[in-house]
């Protein structure tokens, strides 16, 4: 990976350009080359004159050292080991390489030319190839408001298949009257965050790191929030420190979710209610949350002394790993402990485990089953497991109209299989009564329009006991 | 004199006796030290010490667990305690009942004298005479009802025959593991003697007649033994007909029969008890009266509840039965194998309601029965019912075992009006698999021995086979990963053929195909005749196959599949392999082409490391050289850069060669992995080659063709032809070859399997896995350094896995169980904890 870095002459401050050399302390006539973990750095001036003097950084990485760093590279792209763009691409490698390389220009120290350290000369830096996460605007927004204009030219995916447009990199070129230490800083910082990737781990000192390579510049820039979070790999909790340090009047302002609360309660909430209305209404005790997800409801249930026994299945452990943080599954008291078990499971697949129940709640559990495959869930639910309630939720797909955003037949959620109206959930849950020897009855949950139903529909099926 | 004692083969043989009778001596001379389960040392278990009568209670409870265990795994135990109480005795007949086993009791009358003597020897027997007296007074008592009492043979031994015993094993009746065929199993006859006939002159049997011109006997040139399901009688024209035939062919050995319902009704009712005269015995008694079979009722009493033959691969009996019950007796055996597993409910035409338990049958062995008239005989779990309903105007069917192929005749005329129609064939269940089949840590039984998948990788599994996989009764088989050939330490290249050829030559292998590798996605196309043979085979969804990814994942949504199985199906047609094969669905294994039909995102990715590469080398070429015009030494950095962008050049060549324009998409086919007539493991790659070129030659817009050479594993020149092959087929921008043992999936390695493909890849090629810079010197030094033992090991799992599958007959859930294991094996792991 490459950077230039280009002084030009100006009759009033800089009358020599060559003096870039004494303020890198890099002799403009020398190529220097320095080792690093992962590659070496080397700089030398591709051209020299009191006109316009040019320093390069050239950065070669050996992809093997790096796969065996093996760096963490969220979000980077990785392929596999070998296969990255690491070699390529501007990245906290190039930050590292800058550290190391024009440590004293960084701290704007010179022996040779201290007044010229310490004020603004006309450069430009060129970085050909630098991965901008969130599109070339983003590299306008975080390098204007610091006195560069900004030329970010997107880089093309593949000229030989233009069909692909454009790759995520761009050929960025920084010109502006800045002074020199300033530009090394504003580099060491912005590249990562462009790139939104480190090849190490972010740990609590990369705070202190950031404020003093941010020092003069970071706490009013507008989009420090963004610069931060990303610097310190989107560690909330680094974020909130790092951010109090830098201006400690915003940094309450935290939380950047832009969802509004209506006063209203939302339909996941109503839904939650009216499921547990109709589970108490059946009087079970021992119950099923079968695609229980990050776990809300079993939450609920905890939280409800009638419930003696709640298990709560999923199919994901990752999911189901969230549950059991959501609830401190670890920390509950014994007894507490004894009430509640997550499990994995399919509810394709007949499960042993799940029989013998009061009651299940297949809450937005459905819609999320490959259609042909429902037989395959009603024999698992209603012919194996058999609790004695089945308490099942779906979407209304007739109430989407509503839903100004959604698409003319767009699903709410991208992994919905299906979204019934209904009359279709109607003539699946008849189907299931008559197969299984359950009763039905069905109600919706949220504002009700005269002509397209509720939102969400419900459906309570009762074990019946003679058949 | 030498006593003999006759004890079943597999039986729960109780001791009696008094202490100090001899029972321990007379357990260790004649049994297994682990056959013998004694109080005395269950005591001494739970309480370190076998005196110590506070422990019985417990010990007692621990040896009846550990027999539990025993019976249900069929091993003979022997039960060494006192017994002297019937309480005790009870409940060891009890334990006997529930694992339907013959409980045997073995008394050891020794006097209390001789009891007495021995206790006062033992230093640890602390115990007075009258303890000894007071169990001898009971054994006494106890020996004339112990029959009562539930065990099926008594013996008793006093002193003079203890010293001279020998224990004689029995074989059950129903046990004829020794007998392995090749049978002819025959269904449900009913009386209907002229159909029998027909069917077994059908089969190829010769008959015998008697002086009056009756079919007695039957011989089979290529000595088959015929093996009836029972119900020869009632409703039928000529039951004493079928009977004499039947009767006879047992007789001189040339068939067994096992006993029907109506069989045992007409032996009660022969016996002068108390019968319903319904469901046709009327006219076979008519026809006995008037036509009388000579020694009638003592054939009928002989006839045992099932047979286990071919060394316990084939179970016989009339209803059906459970896997717990194979090779067991006791009265609820025999009532399942004559009428089934009835629910003691009755249906609108007042016949029993019956459990479908084969829907549950997980066992090894195939069973055969009769019993419920079906239209069309259907393998269940490895099960089949042969009642086809000959007397009720439908077929008489019989099974050719092991080649399993159905043979039928119709019925000359509806005989008797059926009670309630037969029943129709089911479409494929829609019951969902059971997850303790393919989650936790499991072991999985393969020909070539068992595998263990650990429960971190089958949960991961679980997540993609319920979520994202096709409906998983479409999931046949899922192919195993690939290992490349051992690594090459010719310059240059990673890979090369030469060490392909060497690893299977080392292996054993002579004769290898080489075949082009089609760098695309990896594709099985599982294509039925028409949606009823899916629905009746697969699953009943409307679609007429499926064309999965080697996770099991849908390649495209289900219209672009149908189209795409519509011109699969129309080459098959053309090319006459539904005739030729004898099928109506086909399972291929293919490679799906080009690469982006489903990877553009992946080649996308590819692409823009590339273009980092073809962006950044230029710009840092420019700088270096303007430093080295200025005069400076930039030493070698210049070649260095321009090596660089050759290579990402041609990184950047290698991912375009496998980019095609959307929706063109072809298939290259290499194997035909199984068919509705059968399996083809055992084909070799050149029949499989054959069947997919007839596909290509059907139609050549749709199919690619594989280019291959076979070639002899130890010929220098073989080597030098194959790897200019390779060379020419690489160097014009193939991925490169696979090269596979000739004689096909199922050549064997010794006791193992071979490797079955090892692919050599390009040397562009690998720079999309390696990285674009893969080929200098020092990377590759450091990549030959690799590792192959894992991806062979895990390879050869799969392999195994998969081969099983894909054995004919393989039951819908034992399938499923196999591919999630390939799955598993092939996933990441996750933690499955919770």
């Amino acid at each position: 990976m490459l950077l230039t870095l280009t002084a030009t002459r100006d009759p009033e401050i800089l009358p020599d350009a060559t003096d870039l050399g004494y303020l890198l302390v890099k002799h403009p006539d020398r190529v220097q080359p320095f080792e690093l973990p992962w590659g070496t750095a080397t700089v030398f001036y591709p051209e020299a004159s009191a006109q316009r003097c040019t320093a390069a950084l050239l950065l070669e990485v050996d992809p093997m050292k790096l796969a065996e760093a093996k760096g963490r590279w969220d979000g980077a792209q990785s392929l596999n080991q070998y296969v990255n763009d690491r070699p390529y691409a501007a990245s906290s490698l190039l930050a590292a390489a800058l550290n190391r390389s024009f440590r004293s220009a960084l701290r704007g120290t010179s022996k040779d030319r201290p007044d010229l350290a310490g004020i603004a000369i006309p450069l430009a830096v060129r970085v050909p190839v630098l991965r901008c996460k969130g599109g070339p605007e983003v590299a306008v927004r975080l390098f204007e408001p610091l006195g560069w204009q900004v030329a970010a030219t997107p880089i093309p995916l593949d000229e030989t298949l233009p069909e692909w447009g454009d790759s995520r990199y761009v050929d960025l070129t920084l010109t502006g009257r800045v002074r020199l230490a300033d530009a090394l800083n504003h580099l060491y910082v912005l590249l990562p965050v462009l790139d939104d990737a480190k090849h190490y781990w972010v740990a609590p000192d990369e705070i202190e790191k950031l404020v003093r390579a941010g020092d003069g510049w970071l706490s009013q820039h507008p989009e420090r929030r963004l610069i931060v979070r990303r610097y310190l790999a989107h560690s909330r909790a680094l974020t909130d420190r790092a951010l109090s340090q830098l201006a400690p009047d915003d940094a309450e302002v935290v939380d950047e979710s832009p969802e509004k609360e209506s006063g209203k309660p939302k339909l996941n909430a109503l839904r939650r209610t009216a499921v547990l209305a109709a589970l108490a209404s059946t009087g079970a005790a021992r119950v099923l949350d079968l695609g229980c997800g990050p776990g809300a409801l079993v939450a609920d249930l905890l939280r409800d002394k009638r419930y003696t026994e709640i298990v709560g299945a999923d199919v994901s452990p990752v999911v189901l790993d969230i549950a059991a943080r959501r609830i401190r599954l670890d920390r509950l008291p014994d007894r507490q402990r004894a009430r509640v078990k997550l499990l994995q499971t399919a509810l394709t697949y007949r499960d042993d485990r799940l029989r013998g129940y009061d009651a299940a709640v297949l809450m937005e559990v459905v819609e999320h089953v490959d259609e042909p495959r429902l037989p395959a869930l009603a024999d698992a639910v209603f012919g194996h497991a058999r609790p004695g309630a089945v308490v099942v939720t779906t979407p209304n797909v007739e109430y989407n109209a509503r839903y100004e955003s959604l698409p003319e037949g767009g699903h709410r959620h991208e992994d919905h299989r299906f979204e019934w109206t209904r009359a279709q959930f109607a003539a699946w849950a008849s189907g299931i009564t008559e197969e299984y020897a359950y009763r039905v009855e069905l109600s919706g949950v949220g504002d009700e329009d005269p002509d397209l139903g509720t939102p969400t529909q419900l459906a309570l099926f009762i074990r019946e006991e003679n058949r | 004199m030498t006593t003999t004692v006759d004890i079943p083969e597999l039986a729960l043989v109780v001791l009696v006796g008094a202490t100090g009778s001899g029972k321990s001596t007379f357990a260790r001379e004649h049994f297994l030290p682990t056959q013998v389960l004694s109080s005395d040392f269950f005591r001494g278990l739970v309480a370190d010490d076998e005196n110590d009568q506070s422990a019985t209670g417990d010990a007692f409870e621990a040896l009846h667990y550990i027999a539990a265990k025993r019976l249900r795994a069929g091993r003979l135990t022997v039960v060494d305690a006192t017994n002297v109480q019937k309480h005790a005795r009870a409940s060891l007949v009890k334990l006997a009942r529930e694992h339907d086993v013959l409980p045997v009791a073995v008394v050891l009358d020794t006097p209390e004298s001789l009891c007495w003597e021995r206790t006062q020897a033992r230093p640890d027997r602390l115990f007075g005479r009258e303890v000894v007296r007071r169990q001898t007074r009971e054994l006494r008592r106890s020996i004339s009802g112990l029959a009562r009492e539930g065990f099926r043979k008594v013996a008793v031994l006093g002193p003079e025959q203890l010293s001279d015993v020998e224990l004689r094993y029995a074989k059950l009746f129903n046990d004829r593991r020794d007998l392995t065929g090749p049978f002819d199993i025959v269904g449900d006859v009913h009386g209907c003697a002229e159909e029998l006939s027909q069917l077994l002159v059908k089969l190829g049997w010769e008959l015998v007649a008697d002086a009056a011109g009756r079919p007695v006997d039957a011989v089979h040139p290529g000595g088959r033994t015929a093996v009836f399901v029972g119900d020869l009688v009632d409703r039928g024209p000529d039951s004493p007909g079928v009977l004499r035939l039947v009767m006879g062919m047992i007789e001189r050995g040339h068939a067994l029969c096992v006993a029907g319902n109506h069989e045992a009704k007409l032996a009660k009712k022969l016996h002068g008890r108390e019968v319903q005269v319904r469901h046709g015995l009327a006219e076979t008694l008519a026809q006995l009266e008037a036509d009388p079979v000579d020694g009638l009722p003592a054939f009928l009493d002989g006839l045992v509840s099932h047979y286990v033959l071919d060394e316990g691969r084939l179970v016989v009996a009339h209803a059906g039965l459970k896997e717990e019950y194979h090779g067991r007796a006791s009265g609820r055996v025999r009532a399942f194998a004559m009428f089934g597993d009835t629910t003691g409910e009755t249906d609108e035409y007042g016949l029993p309601v019956r459990y479908p338990w084969a829907d549950d049958y997980r066992g090894r062995a195939t069973v055969v029965y009769g019993h419920t008239p079906t239209v069309e005989p259907e393998w269940v779990n490895n099960t089949i019912c042969l009642d086809t309903g000959c007397v009720f105007g439908g077929t008489l069917t019989a099974l050719r075992y092991p080649e399993r192929e159905l043979v039928s005749v119709p019925a000359l005329r509806e005989h008797y009006a059926p009670a309630k129609p037969p029943a129709a064939p089911v479409p494929a269940a829609a019951r969902a698999f059971e997850l303790k089949r393919v989650t936790g840590r499991r072991h999985v039984e393969t020909a070539t021995g068992t595998i263990t998948v650990q429960a971190e990788h089958s949960a991961a599994a679980l997540e993609v086979m319920s979520r994202f996989a096709v409906d998983p009764r479409w999931l046949r088989w899922l192919p195993p990963t690939m290992a490349p050939a051992g690594t090459s330490s010719v310059e240059g290249y990673l890979e090369h053929p030469t060490s392909a050829l060497a690893d299977y030559a080392s292996a054993g292998v002579e004769r290898v195909i080489c075949e082009e590798k089609h760098m695309g996605s990896r594709a099985v196309v599982l294509v039925c005749k028409d949606r009823d043979v899916a629905a009746r085979s697969f699953v009943d969804d409307g679609s007429t196959g499926a064309v999965y990814t080697r996770t099991g994942r849908p390649f495209f949504e289900p219209g672009r599949t149908e189209e795409l199985l519509g011109g699969v199906r129309a080459a098959v047609e053309r090319a006459g392999l539904w005739d030729s094969l004898g099928c109506d669905w086909l399972l291929l294994d293919c490679e799906l082409l080009p690469w982006s039909a489903k990877a553009e995102t992946l080649i996308r990715q590819y692409a823009a490391v590339g273009a980092a590469g073809r962006a950044v080398l230029p710009a840092a070429l420019d700088v270096v050289e303007a430093a080295r015009s200025r005069g400076l030494d930039v030493g070698g950095l210049g070649a260095d850069l321009r090596t660089r962008l050759s290579e990402v050049t041609a990184f950047a060549e290698a991912y375009r060669r496998y980019v095609g324009p959307p929706g063109a998409t072809t298939l290259a086919p290499f194997m035909v992995l199984a068919s509705s007539a059968g399996g083809y493991a055992d084909r070799d790659h050149g029949w499989h080659l054959e069947q997919a070129d007839a596909l290509v030659a059907a139609d050549p817009g749709l199919f690619t063709p594989t280019r291959r050479i076979v070639a002899d594993t130890r010929s220098a020149e073989d080597a030098d032809r194959v790897t200019a092959w390779w060379r020419e087929l690489t160097e014009s921008g193939g991925e490169g070859m696979v090269v596979k043992p000739y004689a096909g999936l199922t050549a064997r390695a010794g006791r193992g399997l071979h490797q079955p493909g090892l692919k050599v890849r390009g040397r562009e090629y690998l720079r999309i896995i390696y990285g674009p810079g893969y080929t200098a010197e020092a990377q590759l030094n450091r990549l030959r350094g690799r590792s192959l033992g894992r991806k062979r090991g895990l390879a050869l799992r799969e392999h195994a896995l998969g081969l099983e599958a894909l054995r004919p007959g393989t039951p819908p859930w034992r399938v499923h169980e196999l591919v999630f294991a390939v799955l598993a094996c092939e996933s990441e792991p996750v933690d499955p904890r919770l």
